[in-house]
């Protein structure tokens, strides 16, 4: 009846994932119970949870990763511990719990940090930024954020239910066979990226669409903002890549379900493929990542620089060369398997070669600075604390694609600390600036700015700190994922780190003073301009938050820096007093086929990982019915009528009036 | 286990291009990122002698140079990186002093089997090489993937049931080394570090004479009970009775090791594999 589900899964002889499930549980209720009881159910229903707005789906991915990145900084504030006082010892965690933190530590940082960050962040922008007023299929893109919500659901239900893979995040074969792996953590991993996977594509698919086939009158693709480049770049690489990763896992799947042969050791399985095709997604990923992020400090420091982007073209020619080059450089992740020196010589070139656009986008922000005047908000402090430190992550990254070089440091702490360097310092620094950046155009108030640079030098800080040590532990010899060790050189450098993820979690206590101390002075810190940064783009052209349909007009765009560009000629020409004639606008309806569809997906997942094959095709049975039903409906959109239209932005408009009069200068 | 105080040739090589790759790359990093901190602080708004020039958006000639800086220093980098490759490719025979010792690695869950074909010995968890001699290696594993590594004399390599790898290396100084297993392989994972022992050529004979005195003998009978999954923490050596036993290994005549065992969950294949043969 249940499969493989009895009480034994439960943990109840480990206390620490049990009181973690435990206090987690009591936390969603006691939220729920407020939610209920306080009668904002249907305010979250309608606004929220079945809502096809963009940029409501955008805050909903950002607070998912909000969410997961505290769940997966506890698991490297216990990885750290754990190896600050394993030495000649087992530590505190033992091999069968310590060998799930740092597999689900990877998991949820990529999966579920990372990426809903940056798909968060793209979601709520880039129509913006495209004068549009949403994304090309609003109702795929909520499945989409929801089937990513469902994955994390999955991964979290594995602490108090059954256990998670052990075998690293990216489930090596032979290890994560049956045979090796019997358990159910590999199912649990495998099919949260499965279905996290499929909301992935889908918001990729819709973010190239977006930005291909809408964008506003005039705003040709070298008008684009760099952050809709670099959009564009990352959602191509999605669409090519994320179809490899589900291939590759449903193959584990077969092997692992219905005894097939394509990794496993006998019959002809080839482990070595495994290690190919997870690669060939997994460095296109990286950049995935890192693109958007490259976005994010393009925008961040043309605006607080006051100036536009240096070498604007270069920079688009930079972003795709990457794009390009991205897929070909997979091999690098292996270099001492065996392969002959003409195949790794051949990919630790091409993997340099990606450093050369890179390089160049750092040389463009640089004179982006120069002969401008700097602001030090917190974002920008946040890129150039970025441009510093991930010059250091790509220092590293060119040493190990060097084959020679990488004979050594492949597998060691050094990897982990180069691999951390470029996806804290370029990933997490971006997003974080892209957090503070756009916060006042998602809520209408400005986030507190002293708590903001407190978060900032504690991070930046703390980053050194925790991964100095990790690059000299990896020269000492340190291979990644040890439970315990014996030598003692490495020792002090495992208590430097540890003392330096105490400095990090400070960082992100400070992170979440500041949230919670802008929302108590938000009356004080409120953005009625629209327009808190002086900003360039289009995204601040309109009110913060911005209203439904974004634009009450299709902005008519003449050259780059769109918004910069209307700022300046409003100033010479005088304002024009004519009122404008509004229209109606249709805008898509609501739809809770997104959170239907995932919550069968759950349903579907969770009982194919138990084996309770009765509640698969129930759960299959639901989403399918749900696509149906929402194929039929009849009536997808609603109007606004041009009365209202015409209220919402005639604000709007007054607030911007009397910004552009009092601007003397900029 | 320092990667800077290497003890063979290819340890040697290996860190020499490390140190030479990060010298290259410093030469452009350093000033790039006194660069960025000094336009940062000289450009920032309360300075009133820095001149504000909105409009210098584009110039060809800084263009070229920003394009050209990481493009010759990647040309530069590739050719070290092409040369290399070719000089440390792990399968090319690395000259010696005397006859060159062969040494068959299989590794296990969770230590590590070095077998000695033409001595007719083998031993676990400590491998003994003479000083100065040409060391053949080749590796394969018995279940799940590993990674052979030596800090101290250079170049990992990747073991893989079924497949044999090939590496080769040299010890120069005697004295007393760690190896390590470099890729997760399960539990017992940390437990598979080994000693490397560098003995000099004329005791290397004595060693080889009395471990060949062994009680116990390794055949296929006791291969199969020592890949079962466990740690050992002694240093056990066998005499070798059939010096085929790593082609049997490799080729899957001893089929792979099991996985762990199943208590709670009998009804169910034990490995997925089992079946297929």
């Amino acid at each position: 009846m249940l499969g493989k589900l009895d009480w034994s899964a439960i943990p109840f002889d480990q206390p620490i994932p049990l009181i973690a499930g435990a206090v987690v549980l009591v936390g969603i209720l006691a939220v729920l119970i407020w939610v209920v009881v306080k009668g904002h159910l249907p305010y979250l229903w309608h606004e929220w949870i079945t809502s096809v707005d963009h940029k409501r789906i955008g805050v909903m991915y950002i607070l998912l990763a909000s969410v997961m990145l505290l769940r997966g900084g506890s698991d490297a504030i216990m990885m750290r511990i754990q190896q600050a006082i394993a030495y000649q010892s087992q530590g505190y965690l033992p091999p069968e719990h310590y060998n799930q933190i740092f597999s689900a530590h990877g998991t949820i940082m990529i999966f579920f940090v990372a990426m809903p960050f940056v798909i968060g962040l793209m979601n709520l922008i880039v129509p913006l930024q495209l004068g549009v007023r949403d994304v090309a299929f609003p109702t795929l893109n909520s499945v989409g954020f929801w089937l990513t919500a469902t994955g994390a659901l999955l991964v979290n239900l594995s602490l108090v239910i059954g256990e998670f893979a052990r075998t690293g995040w990216l489930a090596f074969p032979p290890l994560s066979e049956l045979s090796y792996s019997p358990g159910v953590g590999v199912d649990y991993y495998a099919w949260s990226l499965q279905i996290s996977g499929v909301g992935t594509l889908v918001a990729g698919i819709n973010l190239v669409t977006t930005v291909l086939k809408l964008r506003t009158k005039g705003m040709n693709y070298l008008r684009m903002p760099m952050f809709c480049w670099t959009t564009l770049a990352s959602n191509l690489l999605i669409v090519a890549a994320f179809p490899i990763l589900t291939a590759t896992l449903a193959m584990l799947l077969l092997d692992r379900y219905l005894g097939f042969h394509f990794f496993t050791n006998e019959a002809g399985g080839n482990v070595m493929m495994f290690m190919n095709l997870i690669w060939a997604w997994g460095h296109p990923e990286v950049y995935i990542l890192v693109l958007p992020a490259f976005g994010i400090f393009s925008e961040v420091v043309s605006t607080f620089s006051g100036k536009a982007l240096f070498g604007y073209r270069s920079m688009v020619l930079a972003t795709m060369a990457i794009c390009v080059i991205a897929f070909m450089v997979w091999l690098h992740h292996f270099f001492t398997m065996g392969a002959g020196p003409d195949v790794n010589a051949i990919f630790g070139i091409a993997s340099m070669i990606i450093a050369v656009p890179t390089g160049v986008k750092i040389y463009n922000w640089l004179f982006t600075m120069y002969g401008g005047r700097i602001r030090f908000a917190t974002p920008m402090l946040w890129a150039i604390g970025f441009m510093v430190t991930f010059i250091i992550g790509g220092l590293t990254g060119v040493l190990v694609a060097v084959p020679p070089a990488d004979f050594m440091l492949h597998n060691s702490m050094f990897l982990v600390a180069h691999f951390h360097n470029v996806i804290i310092g370029g990933v997490l620094f971006g997003a974080f600036a892209g957090f503070e950046f756009w916060f006042p155009k998602a809520f209408g108030f400005r986030l507190d700015e002293r708590w903001g640079k407190l978060a900032f030098w504690f991070t930046f800080t703390g980053f050194y700190v925790t991964f100095v040590p990790l690059y000299v532990a990896g020269m000492l010899g340190m291979t990644r994922r040890l439970q315990h060790y014996d030598v003692a050189e490495w020792r002090p450098w495992m208590i430097v780190a540890a003392v330096g993820m105490a400095v990090l979690s400070i960082g992100v206590i400070c992170q979440i003073m500041q949230i919670v101390v802008s929302i108590r002075n938000r009356e004080a810190l409120r953005d009625r301009t629209g327009d808190p940064w002086d900003g360039r783009s289009l995204e601040w052209a309109t009110s913060s938050p911005p209203p439904v349909f974004n634009f009450a007009f299709h902005p008519d765009v003449r050259g780059e820096d769109a918004y910069w560009d209307m700022k300046l000629s409003a100033q010479q020409q005088s304002l024009d007093h004519t009122a404008p004639e509004y229209y109606d606008i249709e805008m898509p309806k609501n739809s809770p086929t997104g959170f239907v569809c995932a919550f069968f997906a759950t349903i579907m997942g969770f009982a194919l990982i138990w084996h309770i094959w009765w509640m698969v095709i129930l759960g299959g049975i639901g989403a399918f019915a749900t696509f149906v039903v929402f194929a039929w409906r009849d009536h997808d959109e609603y109007v606004i009528p041009a009365a209202e239209v015409a209220a919402i932005d005639r604000v709007n408009i007054e607030e911007r009036r009397n910004l552009v009069s009092m601007a003397g200068t900029i | 286990m320092n990667l800077l105080d290497p003890q063979g040739p290819v340890a040697a090589a290996n860190s020499t291009i490390l140190v030479d790759s990060v010298f290259i790359m410093l030469a452009i990093v350093v000033p790039t990122i006194f660069a960025i901190l000094a336009f940062a602080f000289w450009f920032r708004a309360s300075n009133t002698k820095a001149r504000y020039q909105p409009d210098f958006v584009y110039s060809g000639r800084v263009e070229m140079v920003v394009w050209a800086i990481p493009a010759l220093t990647v040309i530069l980098l590739g050719g070290v990186a092409w040369i290399g490759s070719h000089k440390l490719d792990p399968a090319v025979p690395v000259p010696g002093t005397g006859s060159p010792v062969r040494i068959q690695v299989v590794s296990l869950d969770w230590k590590w089997l070095f077998i000695y074909p033409d001595q007719r010995i083998a031993t676990v968890n400590t491998l003994t090489v003479p000083a100065g001699a040409e060391l053949n290696f080749q590796l394969t594993s018995s279940s799940v993937m590993n990674v052979f590594f030596i800090p101290q004399l250079g170049s990992m390599i990747y073991t893989m049931n079924g497949m044999v790898t090939r590496l080769n290396l040299r010890a120069d100084n005697e004295g007393k080394l760690q190896g390590l297993a470099a890729h997760f392989s399960g539990d017992g994972f940390p437990d598979m570090m080994f000693d490397v022992n560098v003995v000099s050529p004329l005791a290397y004979p004595d060693w080889v004479a009395s471990t060949a005195k062994s009680a116990a003998v390794l055949n296929e009978d006791s291969y199969k009970k020592l890949m079962q999954q466990g740690i050992e923490r002694g240093r056990p050596t066998y005499r070798l009775e059939d010096p085929r036993l790593f082609d049997l290994i490799a080729t899957q005549h001893i089929p792979p090791g099991p996985g762990p065992e199943l208590i709670s969950d009998a009804g169910r294949p034990h490995s997925g594999g089992h079946d297929a043969r």
